[in-house]
């Protein structure tokens, strides 16, 4: 770890106004940039931490019936408080484990945007719309490939609105060391159609798999996937799995997660 | 000696609760890295980010000029000391020493692996040392590395060029045999051959290794508080070999060591250098790993590449094993890698059976990898799994239950002292008693009903079963000798009776996780009829004990607990004589009951206490006859390697849609000899079959062909969590005691380790051949990955 500073601001504006500082960056529950510092990996002047924000706290419903989390909140919370959306609860109750889930955020996730994270699919998934500072972005447009977002420099995850889905599930397939999805499978049944986003497989980070929601969408029962299934070139290939396993288990979860929902 | 195994009082038998978990488990513990010195100072080592490569330069004069910066060492500054020594001289099978290149404090001329060590800073803080060792400039010209062991023994690429190869050794065991066993298997009727590999693992004590030194200029003294499962061999090392700080200037203290698992047995660069940098400083020095040098540096386990034949009959009778395998040493001699391979695997390779014929082939390779040594259970793990795993693969072959092959060739209970084809003479054992009670505990009558279960739910199950037999306490001292070791191998303790009857015992053997604080008090407590908690054990500090060999290879009671029952003895022989002149009787009418010295036949009798005082309050006393004082040390050589054995027994399930593994049952039948304390023994029986399971489905220690550490973090090398484990069935009763030792006692701290990799691979194809894929073999670690792509491999 290199030196650095530390401010702990209490609003959403006094956040931003000290992430202008040159090489400043947001802090949410450490979990993926503490060890980050640890391995001075980076370097930053003043990190500002967004875990005193009230405003960035906590599970609420909107007038339009979305669940909202603050940006702040860590997964615990949500695993416990998102009851209307029972989907998205469970997903969070199985990210990492309980030290995970007490200091890490959905803020921190969806701005770090792991190619193997829960929550990215969650949010893909459910259409979800991610709030800033400054703007609303849907999720269709947030997730740019790994490890990249929409973000600007300095632009802050305040909060993250989830329609809710008539039926959901995600089902995980976990890498065996980090326990990160090696596959994860978000499916989420709407009136209006069936969306299923897969993290932990592409190179490309999460995506949505259209020939699935499209079958799906005519036909949300088990057997409705048939014989689709998706190709191992493009996929993640590691010393956990080859592109073709990985294209083979999101076939499996999302048959699975299918299978949870209904 | 032992009394039987359900004794409840606090002596032999008795499962008392380990007392030296309050101070682990409260926080209280002392570990090397919490010892804080007055004026102490920091090290980071500059370590290689590439496998091979030439140091054409190193500038360190930046680095020297920044702020806190004491000093810099790098290679050059060890050129004149010795190497870290090779603790075990192999011969190759044409009779030539192996090739025993230097291992340096600091790599000099060339680095070997990536995080071997070329420089280090010391400074006032450990930030300012990080920061110098980030402006060491070296100039390192990269080589192509050498990983693959097929490629190493090729040629090619050297790991060491003074050598001019990088076979370290080609040994064969027993090398007479050979031709017999070639002939065997030549005309036998049936020959199973099988080709796999035993995966490296990375030893991930739960504390990272630690050193901290500290010279005395008023002295000259210097003490070392390192991470260490043997001080005073460390010290040895240090003193004969590298550095020559003479023994006498030199107090090793290994106080708390948060695990080993072999990792700490062996002496490390990092410790001679912040020995010479407390010497230039005269101020102490202090290094402790992160868990990225521990991935890259702790000396890793296994890895091994074999080939098995088993020849037999047609009905099974076991004709030869003939073994081949390839080893990897890594970049250098760790102090035990040559004896892992060669007399801790080779020598186990008749296993349980009565086989006529056995040849074991080992090579010993160099590779650009971090060195490679014992690792719990060090040569048995790798012996045992490549005999259990071809003999599953005979029995199908042969259209036979595998219980009843390993049946057929068991050695049987009247035949020991048995001699076995790779040279040991067991002492004692009942494989058949352990395998009956194995298939009772494990139900395997009711293994179809629960594969049909299994079915309904779309698993594949499977049960593997499986025996083992291992070596621990390893010695005599003069039989090793001749074999090439270059220490003895026995222990010590002193027994010390303090003037108002409690006890201090000194003692050779490390604990770093074993309980020897709690269980060794109850061997002396039940030889004087005494109060365990009035007997307190101190290990780990050269300037206290004996000078004994540590722990590790399960000898710990074997061999110190036997030097301990032997100094024990003596206290009461004296005993007995102050207690007689007390008495005004004769030592030979004297009994010692219940901690009462007692005439015999009479009510006459004075208490151990009293006896004690007598003897540092030598008043009225024989003083002609009698020493005063009650202390007495013993020496222990073993006559015989002890032999622990038994049955293991898996049950598995296998997804075959995700080819994840998961374990529903296990069971472990064990021989360990007489018991001193079965919780303990249970404890150490469960956490060795965690590591068994670890190796045989999730740990994974993988370089990629540049020679980086892929499964460098816990991100990639997965370590087994409780959850990864199933509730075990564990029974170690009945034991055979060990004919050759006076506590009957054979060694259980490997065991788990020893015996399970192969029952859970066993299982996992017994799954995969019922659910009707032709499946015969699949390398650990069985990952999810590497069961699916075995199932969709073309052909099965
Ligand atoms: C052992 C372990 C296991 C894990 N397992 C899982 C798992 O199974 N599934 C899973 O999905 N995740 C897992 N994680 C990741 C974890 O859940 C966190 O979500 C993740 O580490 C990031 O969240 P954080 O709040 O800790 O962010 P931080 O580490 O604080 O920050 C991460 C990045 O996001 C930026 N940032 C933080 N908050 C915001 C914000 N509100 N707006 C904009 N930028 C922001 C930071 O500047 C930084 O660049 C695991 C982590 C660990 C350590």
């Amino acid at each position: 770890m290199y030196n650095f500073e530390m401010t702990r601001p209490s609003t959403i504006a006094d956040a931003v106004k000290a992430l202008k500082e040159e090489d400043a960056q947001a802090l949410g529950g450490g979990q993926t940039l503490i060890p980050t510092l640890k391995q001075r990996l980076a370097m930053p002047s003043i990190l500002v931490s967004l875990t005193a924000i009230g405003e960035m706290q906590g599970v609420c419903m909107s007038d339009a019936g979305e669940v909202c989390v603050g940006g702040a909140t860590t997964h615990a919370t949500v695993a416990r408080e998102a009851t209307a959306y029972p989907g998205l609860a469970a997903m969070a109750a199985r990210i990492g484990d309980p030290a995970v889930r007490n200091r890490g955020t959905i803020g921190g996730s969806l701005a770090n945007n792991d190619p193997s994270a829960c929550y990215p699919a969650a949010a893909l998934a459910s259409g979800a719309s991610i709030i800033t500072n400054s703007r609303e972005i849907a999720a269709d447009d947030y997730f740019q490939g790994m490890f990249t977002t929409a973000l600007e420099e300095g632009e802050v995850v305040t909060e993250v609105r989830f329609p809710v889905p008539e039926k959901s599930h995600y089902e995980k397939f976990v890498q065996p060391a980090s326990r990160f999805a090696l596959v994860g499978v978000m499916v989420a049944k709407y009136a209006d159609g069936v969306r299923v986003a897969v993290t932990g497989a592409s190179e490309s980070g999460v995506f949505r798999w259209t020939e699935a929601e499209a079958a799906l969408s005519a036909n949300f029962t088990a057997d409705a996937l048939g014989d689709l299934s998706l190709d191992g070139d493009g996929m993640i290939a590691d010393l956990h799995g080859s592109g073709a396993y990985r294209a083979h288990l999101v076939k499996v979860m999302t048959g699975r997660a299918l299978k949870a929902a209904i | 000696m032992p009394k039987d195994n359900t004794q409840t009082d606090g002596g032999i038998g008795a499962s008392t609760l380990r007392r030296e978990d309050i101070r682990f488990l409260t926080g209280e513990g002392m570990y090397t890295d919490d010892i804080q010195l007055q004026g102490q100072t920091h090290a980071v080592f500059a370590r290689s980010d590439v496998a091979n490569g030439v140091i054409k330069s190193i500038d360190t004069s930046v680095a020297a000029a920044m702020p806190g910066v004491l000093a810099v060492f790098t290679g050059a500054d060890f050129a004149e000391v010795g190497g870290n020594p090779a603790g075990w001289l192999i011969n190759s099978r044409d009779g030539e020493p192996m090739k025993e290149p230097k291992r340096p404090v600091l790599a000099h001329g060339k680095v070997r692996h990536v995080g071997d060590a070329y420089a280090a800073v010391i400074a006032e803080t450990r930030a300012q040392a990080m920061d110098a060792v980030a402006a060491i400039e070296a100039d390192i010209q990269e080589l192509p590395a050498v990983i693959n062991m097929a490629d190493a023994v090729k040629g090619g690429s050297l790991v060491h060029d003074e050598i001019e190869t990088n076979v370290c050794f080609d040994w064969g065991w027993i090398e007479d045999n050979r031709a017999a066993t070639d002939a065997a298997i030549k005309a036998a009727p049936h020959v199973t051959t099988l080709e796999l590999v035993n995966n490296r693992l990375v030893p991930n004590a739960m504390e990272p290794r630690a050193s901290t030194a500290d010279y005395n200029k008023g002295t000259g003294e210097y003490t070392l508080y390192t991470t260490s499962q043997n001080p005073h061999l460390t010290r040895l090392l240090i003193s004969a070999f590298v550095l020559g700080i003479p023994e006498n200037k030199l107090r090793v203290i290994a106080p708390d060591v948060g695990g080993g698992f072999g990792s700490k047995i062996y002496h490390y660069g990092e410790e001679a250098l912040v020995l010479a940098a407390s010497k230039k400083l005269k101020r102490p020095v202090r290094w402790t790993a992160s868990r990225s040098e521990s991935f890259l540096t702790d000396a890793h386990g296994r890895d091994h590449v074999t080939k098995i034949e088993l020849a037999c009959e047609k009905d099974g009778t076991f004709i030869a094993f003939r073994t081949e395998t390839m080893a990897n040493v890594g970049a250098y001699l760790s102090n035990f890698s040559t004896v892992t391979p060669t007399f801790l695997h080779g020598t186990l390779m008749a296993g349980n059976y009565t086989v006529p014929n056995v040849y074991v082939n080992v090579k010993a390779v160099f590779t650009n990898t971090a060195p490679v040594d014992a690792y719990r259970g060090a040569g048995r793990p790798e012996a045992t799994y490549s005999i259990e795993r071809v003999i599953d693969m005979t029995a199908r072959e042969l259209g036979m239950d595998p219980v009843e092959l390993r049946r057929m060739n068991f050695v049987k209970p009247d035949q020991y002292p048995y001699a076995s084809a790779a040279g040991l003479e067991y002492d004692s054992g009942n494989y058949d008693r352990q395998m009956d009670k194995l298939e009772a505990m494990i139900d395997r009558d009711g293994f179809e009903a629960r594969r049909i279960e299994s079915a309904k739910n779309g698993k594949l199950r499977g049960l593997g079963l499986n025996a083992y037999i291992e070596a621990c306490g390893i010695a005599p001292s003069n039989l090793v000798g001749i074999l090439g070791a270059r220490v003895g191998l026995y222990d010590a303790a002193t027994v010390r009776v303090n003037a108002t009857g409690s006890l201090a015992v000194m003692v050779g053997a490390h604990s770093h996780g074993q309980g020897h604080e709690t269980a060794f008090p109850q061997i002396v407590a039940d030889m004087l009829g005494i109060d365990p908690e009035s007997i307190e054990i101190v290990h780990g500090d050269t300037a206290k004990i004996p000078f004994g060999m540590g722990t590790y290879g399960s000898r710990s009671l074997a061999v110190c607990g036997s030097a301990m029952v032997r100094a024990t003895e003596k206290i009461i022989v004296k005993a007995k004589k102050i207690a007689a002149h007390m008495l005004e009787a004769s030592d030979a009418d004297i009994e010692l009951v219940d901690g009462q010295f007692t005439v015999a036949g009479t009510d006459k009798s004075v208490s151990f206490g009293e006896v004690a005082l007598k003897a540092y309050i030598p008043h009225q006393y024989p003083i002609e006859d009698i020493e005063p004082g009650l202390e007495e040390t013993a020496f222990y050589d073993p006559a015989n390697f002890t032999y622990p054995s038994g049955a293991y027994a898996c049950e598995v399930e296998v997804d075959p849609e995700t080819g994840k593994v998961t374990i529903e049952k296990f069971a472990a039948a064990d021989d360990f000899g007489n018991i001193i304390n079965p919780m303990i023994v249970t404890g150490q029986v469960h956490g060795g079959i965690g590591q068994g399971i670890g190796q045989a489905l999730i740990e994974q220690t993988s370089y990629d062909s540049d020679g980086q550490l892929l499964s460098a973090s816990y991100m990639d090398y997965a370590m087994p969590r409780a959850d990864d484990m199933p509730f075990y069935q564990v029974n170690h009763d009945d034991g055979t005691p060990c004919t050759h030792n006076p506590l009957g006692v054979k060694g259980c701290g490997e065991a788990g380790a020893i015996g399970s990799p192969p029952t859970v691979v066993n299982a996992v194809i017994d799954a995969l051949q019922r659910g009707g894929k032709n499946i015969t073999h699949i390398d650990m670690p069985l990952t999810p990955s590497r069961v699916w792509d075995a199932m969709n491999a073309k052909g099965v």
